[in-house]
């Protein structure tokens, strides 16, 4: 169990999904994609089966957050896994839509 | 967290798509091709051990590539002003060595010349013959990185140069921009100089949302308008200055059709009322949107969207009327406050400094630190107010503030009531030496085509909306203001001329 840093860009192991942590309580985190521990995104890791609970997917450029909202990551690479705390499925945050400034 | 990444995320949605035009060369990158030509260049740039990479050149390929290779090389960005003397850009380069300088070949021999200064020209740079090897590693994810240096353009002193973290570049970009947003007709035409935060902006934003970029180095309203139309441009971003002068050259025209331009947004300056409303009537289908944004903010934090735009013009309530020459309420994630000199949090209506929060500020200046408060409020330096519903309106810079025999006056509020005089187009006030009150209110006021200002008149018609303090004593007739090319009133000339007035 890796403790999450910002910034930290980190892999699946069951799919090719990958994510960015925008925001983190601090401390470890039990962050699963699939079911399967993520692991950073630099690191081999061989692929794990999938949990079919835990596969709705990622879709790239959306947020997803805990209940809590203390924990946000950004999909860099979308995957067929879906995101997990502590095997607490995470939301997909909504973005509100602003007017184009620059 | 690198602003790197939104590039990846991009190139791997959309590879073939075009993501930058120069607009007056015609050369184009693909999403693709921008993301290679990053990774090959940081190549060239980690060879090189600079520590910086510095452009001195107007918009052109060079300028996104640019800013994406420091990135992925790990080395901040520091485009500079290439409007300055030779030796204020000089002055400036040798604060930013060991450096890899892209700049235009005619510069080479001079700036070549300098210690630690490894210079390529522009089309060289641009050109992948020359850079032979690519770089393996990724990028740092290290959100404390410095993305980008940026010279502000102080009015007093040495330029300071604001320091932006990759953290700040990127809590801007996904708290305002949907990711692979834009259409694949969507184009956006950038005329504003790629030395300032609205032009790193621009290209940050148009990259994460996927959008065309098409590039305006040099701004004339003819050229705006031919650019606009053959390439379809969908949004833009422009300064006060130069709205007023595309409204002006599109009102001689037989048809100003712009249909395809779905937003147009405008900052950097205060727009005249009357700008705005006449570009809403020649641009009835298209959304306008002000943004007000600082560079040690990472550009945009606060925004009048284009509902609120169309509400206030049809408005006949006061109060909702005049939001239309507000910039609108803080982004998400920003928090903004006013207040006074002693630091104390003003109420609705009330002017003082506007103070702001948030994970896109940064406050910080290369070897001064962060000038944030203990918990992080960065004062902008800016006056202005906020009515009950947080609409921010800009009152100036805070050191503009005339001060008459003790009594704050702001000159804003002055410029507003002059503005609303029919023969009035435009209006600075400035204070100037005054014997007996220490300083006085004076004023350059500058005529609607066709108009004449009777400054008699004037004074009285101010005399009828305001205090008789805030009436300036003295009011010149020009043809024009000076404005920076950012459009940004340039006060200290206005100030300097009509001092010199007082004294003849």
């Amino acid at each position: 169990m890796p403790e999450l840093k910002t910034g930290a860009r980190l892999k699946s192991t069951v799919c090719d999904g990958e994510i960015m942590v925008v925001t983190t309580p601090g401390g470890d985190i039990d962050l699963t994609c699939g079911g399967a521990p993520m692991v950073d995104a630099g690191a081999d890791a061989d692929r794990v089966d999938i949990n079919p609970d835990h596969a709705v997917g990622i879709v790239i450029g959306k947020r997803y957050i805990n209940e809590a909202e203390s924990l946000e990551v950004l999909c860099v690479k979308a995957g067929e896994g879906s995101l997990a705390v502590d095997g607490n499925l995470l939301l997909q945050k909504d973005t509100k839509k602003l007017p184009k400034t620059d | 967290m690198n602003i790197m990444m939104l590039l990846e995320m991009t190139s791997g949605a959309f590879p073939d798509r075009p993501a930058f035009t120069d607009g007056s060369s015609g050369a184009s990158l693909t999403y693709a091709q921008l993301f290679e030509a990053a990774k090959s260049r940081a190549a060239t740039v980690r060879a090189s051990e600079a520590q910086r990479l510095v452009k001195l050149d107007v918009s052109n390929l060079g300028t996104p590539i640019s800013l994406f290779t420091s990135a992925w090389a790990g080395v901040p960005y520091v485009p500079l002003n290439y409007r300055l003397t030779d030796e204020e850009i000089e002055a400036l380069l040798q604060r930013v060595t060991p450096a890899y300088l892209v700049t235009e070949e005619k510069r080479i021999p001079r700036l070549g010349a300098l210690p630690d200064v490894a210079p390529i020209h522009t089309g060289a740079f641009v050109d992948d013959a020359s850079h032979a090897d690519s770089l393996e590693d990724t990028w740092s994810m290290d959100p404390e990185e410095v993305a980008v240096l940026l010279f502000t353009s102080g009015t007093t002193g040495v330029p300071k140069a604001a320091v932006l973290r990759h953290k700040h570049l990127v809590s801007y970009i996904l708290t305002s921009v949907e990711f692979a947003s834009a259409d694949d007709n969507e184009a956006a035409l950038v005329c504003v100089p790629p030395y300032h935060i609205a032009g790193i902006a621009a290209i940050l934003s148009s990259v994460y949302s996927g959008r065309h970029v098409v590039q305006l180095p040099n701004f004339s309203a003819e050229a705006w308008i031919d650019l606009a139309r053959s390439h379809e441009i969908s949004t833009a971003f422009v300064v006060p200055t130069m709205l007023a002068r595309i409204v002006d050259a599109l009102e001689g025209e037989t048809s100003a059709d712009m249909s395809h331009l779905r937003s147009l947004s405008y900052g950097g300056g205060k727009m005249p009322l009357s700008v705005i409303e006449r570009a809403m009537k020649l641009f009835p289908d298209t959304d306008f949107s002000n943004a007000y944004g600082l560079t040690e903010t990472s550009s945009t934090i606060a925004v009048l969207g284009p509902d609120e735009h169309r509400e206030a013009e049809a408005a006949s309530d006061e109060n909702i009327r005049r939001r239309l020459v507000s910039v609108g309420q803080a982004l998400p994630g920003v928090e903004i406050e006013i207040r006074d000199d002693e630091g104390r949090v003003l109420g609705p209506g009330e002017r003082g400094e506007i103070y702001v929060r948030g994970e896109q500020v940064s406050g910080e200046y290369e070897g001064r630190g962060s000038v944030t408060d203990a918990d992080g409020w960065f004062p902008t330096r800016d006056a202005g107010s906020m009515d009950t519903e947080g609409y921010l309106f800009l009152e100036g810079r805070a050191d503009d503030v005339i001060v008459r025999g003790g009594e704050n006056l702001s000159p804003g509020e002055i410029e507003d009531v002059l503005l609303t005089h029919p023969t009035v187009l435009d209006a600075a006030v400035v204070g100037v030496p005054d014997e007996q009150w220490g300083e006085g209110v004076a004023a350059a006021v500058v005529p609607r085509k066709g108009a004449a200002i009777d400054v008699a008149e004037l004074q009285a018609y101010v005399n009828e909306h305001m205090r008789s303090s805030r009436v300036p004593q003295l009011m010149e007739v020009w043809d024009e203001l000076p404005y920076n090319e950012t459009g940004k009133l340039l006060r200290r000339v206005v100030k300097a001329k009509l001092a010199e007035a007082v004294v003849s």
